[in-house]
């Protein structure tokens, strides 16, 4: 184990060489994996495999990027707006690859990587992937924000999902006699799991907003924090709809989809504006 | 070691003839170790075909008695037996069989039955060295065929398009309720299906009852009177209409208030009537989807052309497995010539050694084994070239004549031939 002082000795020259010898190979799996979920539509065997590996590859290479800036930090090294990013795109494709390794699951992929390929670049242009001292704001915040963004990862993916059962349900609804020739997750086993991440991430909401306000002090509620509280407010009545009143297909999806938008539209204006 | 395949198939044969030739599985393991005296011998046996697999070492009788073993099947149908069998040896009989397992070969482009036929066939059949290889092989491309390309993957009936749509929508099938309108012949063969994927048929409805009665009795499940229909459609997940109903027998009218309760709950209706026995606004309901016969028959036909168009892929993903299958059927060949050229050097080896006992009797028990291995290494260094190139010549089809060379060279199986 090294203390602070002996990483501080070590040469910040080779953690930050590291960090680009890791962004890169990363960012280029991630590209490579949107690229053949694209082509998921003509060649589905083929495109689908070098899509999983490029994720997987990505995923390896992005999780190494994550620990070097971890050992390299003295404090919370995903504490910017960019930082946050890159830990976001972590959580994305994490949350994905639960289920993207299943051939079913590849059009969930051809929404999910793109946008996680766009987003890491993002992070990296804002220095988001290098390897810094990090924010000293203490425990507290660390699990703010990691749970935070764990939720909102969750409900990227979950969104997807809903995405994807519009589209399908779209599909049965106009009787495409092509419906076979792609193989998509049924609807019913879509809409159970957008379920399931949308209550998995409404705990994780309801953790990281309670280790927010535990560091919040007096008189500082603020937009984002309003913002925030809005979006927990819209997802439990969306699950408490579904619970309740057994809410599920279109309307389910839809609302998903929603919640979702309001994630990719107000918080990265909020959250990642630090 | 040489291969005979000869059979008859729906390709040439009509189903009288072929029916006059297909056995059971019991009767084609017994029929293949009948033919199994001096030879390896399977026999595949399916409602579109029956095969006669030999194989032997040089046996130039092969062929005519998998043909005897088939027209002595045909019970005095022989002489119209004849015309239609084809026969096939060693390479493109390799072919055939991958094809076959792949489902390249049959009515339907890479229907699944197939492949559990030929591993059933081999697992009876009478098999050797080169059989095992041959079937081993084909189930490998076979199940390569349908994972590589998506041959195997849509429906390629009414009911298992039925089927398949219901999957789509809810997947696993297991315990879903499944409510049949109307007692007729295809209503019962998609319920069959659906209850082979787990569904349960939990209400057959009719406007006859005792007709409704037979078929539910059949199926285990509760007759009912189509004024029952409502009732039963609000608890179920699928509805397969099959009546002769001049009108739509579901209307919209009708079931909407069971619909809306359902709050998008999935509901698939599937309707096999002509006329059409469900209201097409029904689809216009959140969870509600229409299926007719048309919709199933685009479905089917779409299917099939997808098929089509990945059995081009998988014909090229078995040509490689059968050129594999040759290049190790024609290392055959020269695997004789390279044992009796190994068995030749280690015979001199010992005996040079033995000849040197005198002298290396005085070395002590490690420094005798250093020799013993420096002396293998040796002849197995100098002899590791000429395997490797007689195996490869096999392959090229020079094999027979590089095994000659060898022969001649070293003069290998001499010493038992009169000089």
């Amino acid at each position: 184990m090294s203390s602070p002082s002996s990483r501080d000795a070590e040469s910040p020259v080779v953690t930050t060489v590291m960090a680009e010898l890791l962004v890169w190979p990363a960012l280029l799996a991630y590209g490579e994996a949107a690229v053949a979920y694209a082509g998921v539509l003509r060649a589905p065997v083929v495109s689908g495999r070098l899509a999983i590996w490029g994720v997987r590859v990505g995923w390896v290479t992005q999780t190494a990027l994550l620990l070097v800036q971890a050992l390299r930090a003295n404090g919370f090294p995903w504490g910017t707006w960019a930082g946050a990013l890159d830990l976001f795109v972590w959580l994305v494709v994490t949350a994905f690859l639960l289920w993207g390794c299943n051939a079913r699951y590849r059009l969930v992929g051809l929404l999910v990587m793109p946008v996680a390929a766009v987003l890491l670049v993002a992070s990296w242009a804002g220095g988001g992937t290098e390897s810094g001292e990090g924010v000293h704001s203490g425990v507290l915040l660390g699990l703010h924000v990691g749970l935070m963004l764990a939720a909102l990862a969750g409900l990227t993916v979950a969104g997807g999902m809903a995405a994807l059962y519009l589209w399908e349900e779209r599909r049965l609804k106009q009787r495409d006699s092509r419906l076979f020739r792609l193989r998509v997750p049924p609807l019913e086993t879509l809409d159970r799991l957008a379920a399931r991440v949308a209550t998995a991430s409404l705990v994780l909401l309801t953790a990281g907003i309670v280790f927010g306000l535990a560091r919040l002090q007096r008189g500082r509620f603020d937009a984002a924090m309003a913002i925030t509280l809005a979006l927990w407010v819209a997802l439990a009545a969306l699950l408490a709809l579904r619970h309740e009143s057994r809410l599920q297909g279109r309307r389910a999806a839809a609302l998903q989809v929603g919640v979702a938008l309001l994630v990719a539209v107000v918080l990265p204006i909020t959250h990642f504006a630090s | 070691m040489n291969l005979a395949l000869v059979g008859v198939s729906h390709h040439r044969a009509p189903l009288e003839l072929r029916e006059r030739v297909a056995v059971d599985i019991d009767a084609a393991a017994s029929l293949a170790h009948t033919l199994a005296e001096g030879c390896e011998a399977v026999v595949l046996s399916t409602c579109n075909r029956t095969e006669v697999y030999l194989a032997a070492n040089d046996d130039p009788t092969l062929e005519s008695r998998a043909a005897d073993a088939l027209v002595d099947l045909a019970r005095g149908r022989g002489e119209d037996l004849a015309p239609v069998l084809y026969r096939l040896s060693d390479e493109s009989a390799a072919l055939h069989l991958f094809r076959v397992a792949a489902g390249l070969d049959s009515l339907v482009p890479g229907e699944g039955e197939i492949l559990g036929q030929v591993r059933t066939a081999f697992e009876r059949g009478s098999t050797g060295p080169l059989l095992d290889r041959l079937f081993r092989q084909a189930l490998h491309a076979g199940r390569r065929a349908r994972v590589e390309t998506a041959i195997g993957e849509s429906p390629s009936s009414v009911p298992a398009a039925a089927s398949a749509l219901a999957q789509q929508v809810f997947g696993d099938l297991a315990g879903r309720a499944v409510v049949l309108v109307g007692a007729g012949r295809m209503s019962e063969l998609t319920a069959r299906n659906l209850t082979s994927r787990g569904a349960r048929i939990v209400v057959v409805a009719n406007r006859t009852r005792e007709h409704g009665e037979d078929l539910a009795r059949r199926l285990g499940s509760r007759p009912a009177g189509l004024d029952e229909l409502a009732e039963a459609i609000g608890s179920s997940d699928i509805v397969v209409s099959s009546t002769s109903a001049p009108g739509f027998v579901l209307r919209q009218d009708e079931l909407a208030g069971s619909l809306r309760r359902r709050r998008g709950r999935p509901l698939l209706f599937i309707d096999l009537a002509v006329p059409r026995d469900v209201d097409p606004e029904l689809a216009a309901f959140d969870g509600s989807f229409v299926y007719d016969i048309d919709d199933l028959e685009a479905v089917v036909e779409a299917s099939l052309a997808g098929r089509r168009a990945e059995a081009t892929r998988a014909e090229r993903l078995v040509a490689a497995e059968a050129d594999r299958f040759r290049e190790w059927q024609a290392s055959l060949a020269v695997v004789p010539a390279i044992a009796s050229l190994r068995a030749r050097a280690e015979e001199i080896r010992s005996a040079e050694l033995a000849k040197a006992e005198g002298r290396l009797a005085q070395l002590a028990d490690g420094e005798r084994r250093v020799v013993e291995a420096v002396t293998a290494q040796i002849v197995n260094k100098l002899l590791h070239l000429p395997t490797v190139r007689m195996k490869e010549a096999a392959a090229a089809a020079d094999g027979v004549f590089y095994a000659q060379v060898v022969r001649h060279l070293f003069g290998l199986g001499e010493d038992e031939q009169p000089r």
